[in-house]
C-alpha cells in the first residue's frame, strides 16, 4: 500500500492544510488555476513595515500535490522579504515537497509558486511607489 | 469466433511492463489505441522497402509507394462503406478534419446572422474550429444541451434548429461520457431544416459499424490513431456535391492541377485536398488497420466493448464514492467516466500509475463539459477489443488502494 508520492506528509497536508483561508484587508492577491488539470491556488499576502511577509492565506482545490505544495510554500515565506519571494526557486519548492515528481506533475507542485511570484511582481517595489512619499 | 487472448497477442505493447514485474494495464485507449503488429510491420516494411514520394516518380519505388497509398484509401472507403474513393481525404486527424470543413466549406457558407450548432458534449475538437469561424464571419453558435445522464436533449431540438442554421456539427459518441447518439435522427433533423450534417465519428469509427451511406451524413471525421492505427493519419468523407463545390483548405504540391504565375487550377478529389507530401507510412498503417477491424468484425469488437463496459460499470458503482458520469451500458461505448469523492482525477491516475494501470485524468478535451457538470475534471477509464475483465478487476482494487492512502 506504499506509495512513492502520496507519502504520509502529503496526504495530512492535503487534509489539514496549513495556512487555509483568506486574509481581509492584504496587501496583495492573486489567483490562478491550471485549466488542464482544474487545479486552482488563491493567495492573499499581508506586508509588515519591513515589506517583509507578515501573513499569507490561501485557498484553493485541486490534486493533493498541488495543495500540499501550497500549505508547505506559504509555511516557508513568513518572514521573507519582498525580494527573496521573487527569488524564491521551483528547485527548493520541489526539496520541500520531497517526493519524486513526473513532468506533468511538477506543474501543479508549482502552481503556488507561480501564484505567489505574480502576485509579488504585481506589487511596485518601493521606489516605485506612486504616492508613498505625497 | 473472438477470443480476446488471441487478439491480445497481436498487440506486442501489451507485453510490455511498466515497471520490473508490474504489466501494463492499458485503460485509455479513447485517448489512442494501441497498434497490432500488422500495422507496425506493414509501415517498417513500407520505409525499409519501397520508401519514396507518391503520385510524382515514374520508377519502380514511387509506384509501389503510390499504390499502397491509394490502396489503403479505397480500403478506408469500403470500411465506411463511401459511394467512391475519392470522397475520401487523407488529413492528419479528426480535429483537422473539421478544421478543413469549417475553413473550406464554412468560409464560402456561413455568413452574419447564421446559425451553427454544436452539442454541450463535444470534444475541443468540434468546438473550438465553429468559433474560429463564427466570430470571423459574425455567425451565431448554439449547442443543444445533454440530460443529466449523458444523452442528448432532443426535445430540445426543433427549437435549435431553424431557417438560419446551416451546419449542425455533432459527436457519434461522446469522449467522456460514452453516450452513443442518434446519428440518424440528429442527420434528418439537420437535413430538414436544411443544414449539413457534419459527424465527429473520432470514437465511433474505432468502435462500431459505420456506414456513412446509410447515415446519409454530409460530412464524416475520424482519426487513425484511435483504430489500430498510427498517429498523423485521419479521414474526412464528404458528399461528392459538397467536396467539389468547396475551394481548397491548403495550397501547395499535389492538389493543384496546372500553376502559372497568374494563377492555379486545382487538381481533382481527393487530391485537391491534400496538399503537400502526405502522410504516406502513415495512411499505409490506416488500411491495414482498417483491414484488421475488418477481420474482427466490427460487431465482434462492438460486442466485446459491451460485455466489458457492462462489467466496469457495475464493478465501478459498488465501490464507495464512485459516481459514474453517462448512460447506461447499453447507450454507450467502451468509456467509464467518474469522480471519487474527496479525490482528485489526477491523484487517483497517480497512483493507478503505481501499479502499471494508465488511466486518463483531466477534462479529456471537453471542459464545457465538465463545467456543466459542475467538476473541475474526471478520471477516465476506456477499454477496446484487448482489454480483459481482469484488467478492470485491477482497475478496481487500484481504486480501493487508492482511496486507503487517502484514508476515504
Amino acid at each position: 500500500m506504499s506509495s512513492d508520492l502520496y507519502r504520509e506528509q502529503i496526504i495530512d497536508l492535503y487534509e489539514n492544510p496549513l495556512n487555509f483561508g483568506e486574509l481581509d484587508p492584504c496587501d496583495f492577491s492573486y489567483e490562478e488555476d491550471n485549466p488542464l488539470c482544474g487545479d486552482v491556488v488563491r493567495l492573499d499576502v499581508r506586508l509588515d513595515s519591513n515589506r517583509r511577509i507578515a501573513d499569507v492565506r490561501w485557498r484553493g482545490e485541486g490534486c493533493a500535490i498541488s495543495q500540499a505544495s501550497a500549505s508547505l510554500l506559504t509555511e516557508e515565506i513568513k518572514g521573507m522579504t519582498l525580494e527573496e519571494v521573487k527569488a524564491f526557486s521551483k528547485e527548493r519548492l520541489l526539496e520541500l515537497i520531497g517526493v519524486p515528481l513526473s513532468m506533468a506533475r511538477v506543474k501543479c507542485a508549482l502552481l503556488s509558486l507561480k501564484v505567489l511570484k505574480a502576485g509579488a511582481y504585481g506589487i511596485p517595489s518601493p521606489g516605485e511607489m506612486r504616492g508613498e512619499d505625497d | 469466433m473472438f477470443d480476446v487472448m488471441t487478439v491480445r497477442a497481436d498487440f506486442p505493447i501489451l507485453e510490455r511492463e511498466t515497471r520490473p514485474g508490474v504489466p501494463l494495464v492499458y485503460l485509455d485507449s479513447a485517448a489512442s489505441s494501441q497498434k497490432p503488429y500488422q500495422v507496425i510491420e506493414a509501415m517498417d516494411d513500407y520505409y525499409r522497402r519501397y520508401h519514396s514520394n507518391v503520385h510524382r516518380g515514374i520508377h519502380e519505388l514511387s509506384e509501389a509507394a503510390t499504390f499502397a497509398y491509394e490502396g489503403a484509401r479505397v480500403r478506408v472507403a469500403r470500411f465506411i462503406n463511401a459511394p467512391e474513393s475519392d470522397q475520401v481525404i487523407y488529413v492528419r486527424n479528426a480535429t483537422e478534419g473539421i478544421n478543413l470543413v469549417a475553413y473550406s466549406w464554412g468560409r464560402s457558407n456561413i455568413g452574419a446572422g447564421d446559425e451553427i450548432l454544436l452539442t454541450e458534449m463535444e470534444h475541443h475538437a468540434n468546438l473550438v474550429p465553429w468559433q474560429i469561424l463564427a466570430e470571423e464571419k459574425g455567425a451565431t453558435i448554439r449547442y443543444l444541451p445533454f440530460n443529466e445522464n449523458g444523452t442528448l436533449d432532443l426535445a430540445a431540438l426543433p427549437a435549435l434548429l431553424t431557417e438560419r442554421t446551416k451546419v449542425f456539427s455533432f459527436t457519434a459518441m461522446s469522449n467522456v461520457f460514452g453516450t452513443v447518439t442518434p446519428l440518424r435522427t440528429l442527420i434528418d433533423a439537420a437535413h430538414s431544416a436544411g443544414a449539413i450534417a457534419v459527424v465527429d465519428a473520432a470514437q465511433c469509427v474505432a468502435h462500431l459499424p459505420v456506414d456513412v451511406q446509410e447515415l446519409n451524413c454530409d460530412f464524416l471525421v475520424f482519426s487513425g490513431h484511435k483504430m489500430c492505427g498510427p498517429t498523423g493519419i485521419g479521414i474526412l468523407y464528404g458528399r461528392r456535391s459538397l467536396l467539389e463545390a468547396m475551394p481548397p483548405f491548403l495550397g501547395g504540391g499535389d492538389m493543384i492541377r496546372r500553376v502559372t504565375l497568374e494563377g492555379s487550377s486545382w487538381n481533382d478529389l481527393p487530391w485537391k485536398f491534400e496538399a503537400g507530401t502526405p502522410s504516406i507510412a502513415d495512411a499505409i498503417g490506416l488500411g491495414v488497420a482498417v483491414d484488421y477491424l475488418t477481420g474482427l468484425g466490427m460487431e465482434a469488437v462492438h460486442e466485446h466493448e459491451q460485455f466489458i463496459v457492462n462489467y466496469a460499470l457495475e464493478a465501478l458503482s459498488e465501490v464507495e464514492g464512485v459516481r459514474l458520469l453517462g448512460p447506461p451500458a447499453t447507450q454507450r461505448g467502451g468509456v467509464a467516466a467518474f469522480t471519487l469523492s474527496g479525490i482528485h482525477p489526477h491523484d487517483i491516475a497517480q497512483i493507478l500509475d503505481e501499479e502499471g494501470i494508465a488511466i486518463r485524468a483531466g477534462h479529456h478535451c471537453a471542459m464545457p463539459l465538465h463545467q456543466k457538470l459542475q467538476i473541475p475534471a474526471s478520471a477516465r477509464a476506456s477499454f477496446y477489443m484487448y482489454t480483459t475483465i481482469e484488467e478492470v478487476d485491477k482497475l478496481v482494487e487500484g481504486l480501493a488502494r487508492t482511496k486507503r492512502i487517502f484514508r476515504t
